[in-house]
């Protein structure tokens, strides 16, 4: 592992956009930042503006209206950027697949590196899926 | 020439004082992370952020805005911290520019950083970006004239010296500043003006980074975003060690002498810390009351009282 990755990996930015979400997800990965799992010990801090961010974090389903500001944001990131989707929502449209204002599940708009299903994934799940991408 | 580029580049300046600031700023998080209970970042947290923020993360330029001035202003901010850094911390090592009053060189190159941030902020063309440079300007007008007063008050208590130096000595054969009432009326007010200069909670909203996003840094990304953490890394350190120099006896580096000047760095920073970790963000307008009435009531009295002679 040369130096380049290994500091992008020990420092990782997160900014988190939530799409049509029913504010569960939200809530959990509020809670990996809280006392009790506190990613920060990763280096992994939330941040307010996605010119700082490293990792696009996605929940909630997409709808027609989500989808360019997804889109957006995803132009407006500089890269490397990683994209994980949270959710089963996020993930494959859950209970939202065939409703008619989705606009696909979040791999159809912009490439994601990676899933953590649930509904609402648990902090440990979230955590979990953070340590597999970055061992990938 | 050599001497001077090293007193820039490598010992007093840029990289002593990035280097000594990276740590200082890990020892903030760590215990803003221990006041919350959590558990805190690795020791070598910022370094990691500032090489990957340099290294590996891609630059965007601003489309309606001035790419030269919007990448030049982080240079300013760490040439300025860093040139301060040197006239800060070379009589603090007992070393003697032989520049009488640079004092208020210092105090001008302090305002330099700030200075920068608005200018690139202003540069990015950004709304939210706009809206913080304009509280950045608010703030250093208000706080600005109480930094002024705190050290119009060390002058006249050092007899009309304008030399940092000369203060330091001055401390060191006689008694440090901080152990008289005057004194410690300068360390409140100046610990407040530090905190604001800092832009650390009760005067952060500049980059209040839950109503306006970061607000100036909003736009910066990569390695422009690399050199302002380095600018905060150095100011982190030298304001600090600026008050120390002003009002604690200075840097003594003898044998004990090191351990106790390392616990007065860590004692101000720990200060601001918790100033930091306790309190919430106050409104701009707040902020220049506190300061145009409140510490620059302190600092008239702390004058007067020093005019008396206590």
């Amino acid at each position: 592992m040369g130096f380049k990755s290994f500091c992008f990996k020990k420092s990782l930015w997160v900014f988190h956009f939530g799409g049509a979400s029913c504010n569960n997800c939200d809530i959990e990965i509020l809670d990996c930042l809280t006392p009790r799992h506190d990613l920060e010990r990763f280096g992994i801090l939330l941040v307010g503006s996605i010119r700082h961010a490293d990792v696009l974090l996605v929940n909630g389903s997409i709808n027609k209206r989500d989808k360019d500001r997804l889109l957006e944001i995803y132009n407006q990131a500089p890269k490397p950027i990683l994209v994980v989707a949270i959710g089963a929502c996020g993930c494959t449209g859950g209970i939202f697949a065939e409703g008619i204002t989705f606009a696909g599940p979040v791999d159809k708009i912009i490439p994601v590196d990676a899933y953590i299903p649930g509904c609402p994934p648990k902090p440990e799940a979230i955590i979990g899926g953070i340590v597999k991408l970055l061992n990938k | 020439m050599a001497v001077y580029l090293f007193y820039f580049f490598i010992f007093p300046g840029l990289l002593f004082a990035a280097v000594t600031g990276a740590f200082l700023s890990w020892f903030d998080r760590k215990i803003t992370a221990r006041v919350q209970f959590r558990k805190g970042p690795p020791l070598l947290q910022p370094f990691y952020d500032f090489f990957k923020l340099v290294l590996v993360k891609e630059t965007i330029l601003p489309k309606h805005g001035s790419p030269f001035m919007f990448l030049m202003s982080p240079v300013f901010a760490v040439f300025g911290a860093a040139m301060a850094a040197v006239f800060i911390l070379l009589p603090l090592f007992n070393i003697t520019t032989g520049f009488k009053g640079d004092l208020l060189v210092i105090f001008y190159l302090l305002t330099i950083p700030s200075f920068s941030y608005i200018m690139g902020a202003l540069a990015s063309g950004n709304p939210l970006a706009a809206v913080g440079g304009s509280r950045e300007m608010k703030l250093i007008l208000s706080y600005e004239l109480t930094f002024l007063l705190v050290i119009a008050g060390i002058i006249m208590k050092c007899g009309q010296q304008f030399d940092l130096y000369t203060i330091i000595q001055t401390q060191q054969s006689g008694s440090s500043f901080i152990g008289s009432i005057s004194g410690v009326l300068l360390f409140i007010t100046g610990i407040f003006c530090i905190q604001a200069k800092l832009a650390l909670v009760p005067f952060d909203m500049p980059e209040a980074e839950a109503e306006i996003t970061e607000g100036i840094f909003i736009e910066y990304s990569g390695a422009a975003y690399g050199f302002i953490k380095l600018a905060k890394y150095i100011m982190f350190f030298i304001l600090p060690s600026f008050l120390i120099a002003l009002l604690m006896n200075g840097f003594n580096l003898s044998g004990w002498g090191i351990l106790w000047t390392v616990l007065k760095v860590i004692l101000v920073v720990l200060l601001l810390t918790l100033i930091r970790n306790t309190n919430p963000r106050v409104k701009i307008k707040q902020a220049i009351s506190f300061f145009a009435v409140w510490m620059n009531l302190l600092a008239v009295i702390a004058i007067v009282l020093i005019a008396f002679g206590y």
